[in-house]
């Protein structure tokens, strides 16, 4: 039997490694001082100046922090900026424990290269089992994976994992170890005890002798003082930035047409052709042969290539590499897959529900629960496939040179980036240089590399420093997505109408783990299974993963169970969560925020969910009115308990993010298959919510504090389509149980 | 050869007639900020004035934009790059996320409030509902318009305590 509850023991190991660390500094070229965090005890880090400045060196460092003689305190921040806000407050929370002036704080991308590896993110993308070893086994598990991250190139943005691994084991403490070694320096020089030397807005000051002086001034000295691997960090009430809506340092260039994203790559010295691309309609297939001969008389193009599994036109613009590609006839092979329909999809996934599946979670004995139960439900959920669609298209610019490729591209995983180019046009990684500016959206898609080896083969295949970029038809029918899925739910009320027996069992389980099973509520009798099926189309994370299925599976059951009760479902929740806290709490406070007890306008009706994902547990109410026939959001509040949110603005912006998220996949998302292939192609048939389409959204949040802190990016979505969809029960009687809901209402 | 004013200097490039504005002002004209997203005028990320109205660049042809005034993103700032009202309620709000449909978002939005001041709820959608925020900023745009036009306190005076 495995435990219904995994996350919280993962909660309570992941706060233990917040002081396991070492620190090491060194001096630049100049004077100023560099701040490094390692995560391997027992490893010295030495100077990291030879770094810096490019050299060889071997130590292990996962977060910088660098002082410059003028003042200026850069954090170096290892996670991309996506538009998740993480930038601004890895940067704010390092500030904070080194008690920097926010005005005179910068933030830096850091470099692809092993050295930012973040053995925490490594630790929770590579092997999440570990989470539950035993104590006795954390230092070589945090050595293990600092080691396997690099192998691995777990240089990762993702899993809502940027402030609660890098922001609360790596940034802080080097601000507080930075702040330390320059209080120790001046401690040295004024000839006073360390502990009388105050610190504030990037000065040192000692009142007995009326000394002050800039952080600056002692960045050099600093860096021969010793180092404490586990400074004292800040306690909630001493923060300074941490906890404040400070505005974000990216946002600026984002306003005037200035920020710089991978498609706007312009490399000095580059004349650059451009690449359209044609990849095969259905997975797995590819060119066998091509007819391009329109596309070669076009004006603008330099060269045709089939390159197998993509078909691509070299021109001087990409408008014409664009209007070229579409004119080539191409023949693809014939696709072994039997799946053609989404009927096809469905059915295999029924089958293989049919086999029984292996069970995930269980606790108490389900079956015989069921077969006593005196009221007996049974449903069968089905969510269709999606894509990611970030704004910015997939695009990469390369360049090929004396056996050196540049790549300019946006990307969540860069390392990942550089071997898939290394392995795809047979190169050393240390010959592939990644540079990676903003990423125009990604929620997931930009994990995977394809799109930047393509670029890499076509640039060694013509010789021209080439930017590829896919039309938005590529990225809508021939990508990587969130899964189809069918779950398959049965439920026994006991004569109270309180859920005595609950089983589901469905066919993907990715990660995380944990979010098929409702841990929170106190079932008696609970089952979890797995019944593996194929995918006709591969797989990709999708902002919160097997959340965005789950979350909405399991909160539209438990509505089920509270109407068959004949409950008020936001009170059937409440009735069984009395051994969780934090839920009661958020559910409470979600009443009280949508006066859920108040009175409902004709034809209007709420609908709530509540999910616990990534670490923070988020309840939403959605307000729709049904009265012409088709749903129309009013409202949406949510209330997030992610025990201490660092930035609560930027917090809510996510929420509010992943709200809008869920409720377009809600609304609108599916891909259909005709032969093999994906139907939708673009923003007409493949819609997103628009602006008279969205709710009023209010944000409230609780810091419950003394737990570890939770994400933010994903933990928005996966309650948006229940509450949606619960709403539209309460208000029509209808219950949907396949999305997205304008197949049946609009 | 393609004759038009841009961002209020005059420009001559050698380009396909048929070329769209877009691709011309990215690729030509060195000037990034307007963005490709669908290229069927149906997520407003490549949204620029064409002699102050806005319209999708992705597909309108730079044959279009002959002898007329053309503003991109880069354009629409004061002089010494003076932050229009709009560009400070998209600061003042925390509107952006990834920001790439941001220029889009913000061209609509600035001949929006040109033509119409005080725009209601339903001028905003009307104005607005053909740019695409795969982030979902909505709410934060609407707020920003409504900011811009003095209808509503910025956020940071209503954030006691929390700055």
């Amino acid at each position: 039997m495995n435990d219904l509850t995994p996350e919280k023991k993962e909660r309570s190991k992941l706060a233990k490694w917040s002081r396991r660390g070492f620190i090491g500094a060194g001096v630049l070229a100049g004077g100023g001082l560099l701040i490094g965090v390692g995560v391997r005890p027992g490893n010295p880090i030495g100077s990291l100046a030879p770094k810096v400045a490019g050299g060889a060196g071997e130590q292990l460092v996962n977060s910088w922090v660098k002082i410059d003689t003028d003042n200026i305190v850069t954090a170096i921040v290892p996670h991309c900026e996506m538009g998740q806000g993480a930038h601004s407050v890895l940067a704010q929370m390092l500030a904070d424990e080194l008690d920097a002036a926010w005005d005179n704080v910068r933030v830096m991308q850091a470099p692809a290269d092993g050295s930012y590896i973040v053995s925490d993110t490594a630790r929770m993308f590579a092997a999440p089992f570990t989470l539950n070893a035993a104590d006795w086994l954390e230092p070589t598990w945090d050595g293990l994976f600092t080691q396997l991250g690099k192998s691995m190139d777990l240089l990762i943005t993702g899993g809502s994992s940027s402030i609660r691994s890098t922001g609360q084991h790596q940034m802080r403490i080097a601000g507080a170890a930075a702040r330390k070694m320059l209080v120790g320096a001046a401690a040295d020089a004024w000839g006073v005890p360390a502990s009388e030397i105050v610190t504030r807005d990037s000065m040192l000051s000692h009142a007995g002798t009326g000394n002050s002086a800039p952080y600056s001034e002692f960045a050099s000295a600093a860096a021969e003082q010793p180092m404490d691997a586990t400074p004292t960090l800040k306690k909630a009430s001493e923060y300074r930035l941490m906890g404040k809506s400070k505005l974000r340092t990216d946002i600026p260039e984002k306003i005037n047409g200035t920020a710089e994203f991978g498609i706007d790559a312009a490399p000095e010295g580059l004349e650059l052709s451009y690449a359209a691309v044609i990849r095969p309609p259905v997975p797995g297939t590819v060119a066998e042969s091509m007819d391009a001969a329109r596309s070669k008389e076009m004006s603008g193009v330099l060269q045709i290539l089939n390159m197998g599994n993509f078909v691509a036109v070299v021109a001087d613009s990409y408008w014409q590499a664009q209007q070229a590609v579409g004119t080539i006839e191409i023949t693809w092979s014939q696709s072994e897959s039997p799946i053609k329909t989404m009927d096809d999809q469905f059915a295999a996934f029924e089958a293989a529900i049919d086999g029984g599946g292996e069970e995930a979670a269980a606790r108490g004995d389900a079956g015989t629960a069921f077969e006593n139960a005196p009221t007996k439900i049974e449903a069968e959920y089905r969510a269709p496939y999606l894509a990611h669609a970030p704004m910015e298209p997939l695009n990469c610019t390369a360049s090929f040179a004396d056996g050196k490729c540049n790549i300019w591209t946006s990307t969540q995983v860069p390392l990942m980036a550089r071997s898939a180019v290394a392995d795809a046009i047979g190169l050393s990684a240390d010959d592939v240089i990644i540079h990676h500016p903003y990423l125009g959206g990604a929620f997931g898609r930009r994990l995977e590399s394809e799109y930047v080896s393509m670029a890499a083969r076509v640039a060694k295949a013509t010789g021209y420093p080439v930017k590829l970029i896919w039309s938005r038809e590529e990225d809508t029918q021939k990508a990587m997505y969130r899964c189809a899925d069918m779950c398959r739910f049965q439920a026994g009320l006991d004569a109270d109408g309180k859920l005595s027996s609950y089983h589901s069992i469905f066919t993907q389980r990715h990660d995380p783990a944990e979010a098929c099973v409702p841990a929170m509520y106190d079932i008696p009798n609970t089952s979890v299974n797995v019944a593996e099926a194929d995918l006709h189309l591969p797989f990709q994370a999708w902002r919160s993963v097997d959340h965005s299925q789950q979350g909405w599976f399991i909160e539209s059951f438990i509505d089920e169970a509270a109407s068959e009760a004949g409950a008020d479902p936001l009170e059937y929740r409440l009735g069984m969560l009395k051994n969780a806290p934090r839920h009661t709490a958020v559910l409470n406070k979600i009443a009280e925020m949508s006066d859920w007890s108040g009175a409902r306008a004709e034809g209007t009706a709420k609908g709530v969910a509540i999910v616990e994902s990534f670490g923070t547990i988020v309840a939403e109410v959605i307000e729709v009115d049904m009265s012409s026939g088709k749903p129309k959001m009013l409202n949406c509040w949510a209330v997030c308990d992610a025990g201490y949110v660092m930035n609560p603005d930027g917090f809510r912006n996510q929420i509010e993010g992943g709200i809008v998220f869920g409720l377009t996949a809600a609304m609108y998302g599916e891909l259909e298959l005709v032969d093999g292939a994906v139907k939708q192609s673009n923003f007409h048939d493949y819609k997103m919510l628009r602006m008279n389409e969205v709710p009023n959204i209010e944000v409230a949040l609780i810091n419950s504090g003394d737990v570890p802190v939770g994400g933010a990016g994903e933990p928005g979505l996966p309650p948006a389509a229940p509450a949606l969809t619960n709403a539209i029960f309460a208000a029509t009687g209808e219950r949907l149980r396949e999305l997205p809901i304008a197949k049946r209402f609009i | 050869m393609a004759s038009f004013t841009l961002n209020g200097q005059s420009v001559t490039v050698d380009a396909d007639p048929a070329m769209p504005i877009l691709w011309v002002v990215r690729e030509k004209l060195g000037l990034p900020g307007t963005k490709f997203g669908c290229g069927i005028a149906q997520c407003g990320a490549c949204t620029v004035h064409l002699d102050g109205d806005p319209v999708r660049s992705c597909s309108t042809p730079v044959s279009a934009a002959e002898g007329r005034d053309v503003t991109t993103i880069e354009g629409i700032a004061g002089p010494e790059g003076e932050l229009t009202k709009i560009q400070q309620a998209w600061i003042s709000e925390q509107v952006p996320q990834c920001g790439y449909c941001q220029s889009g978002q913000i061209m609509a939005a600035t001949a929006l409030l040109r033509d119409n001041p005080n725009p209601s709820d339903d001028d905003i959608d009307a104005a607005m509902s053909g740019n695409i925020c795969r982030c979902g900023t909505y709410t934060r745009i609407r707020r920003a318009i409504k900011v811009a036009a003095g209808q509503e306190q910025p956020l940071s005076e209503r954030l006691s305590g929390e700055a």
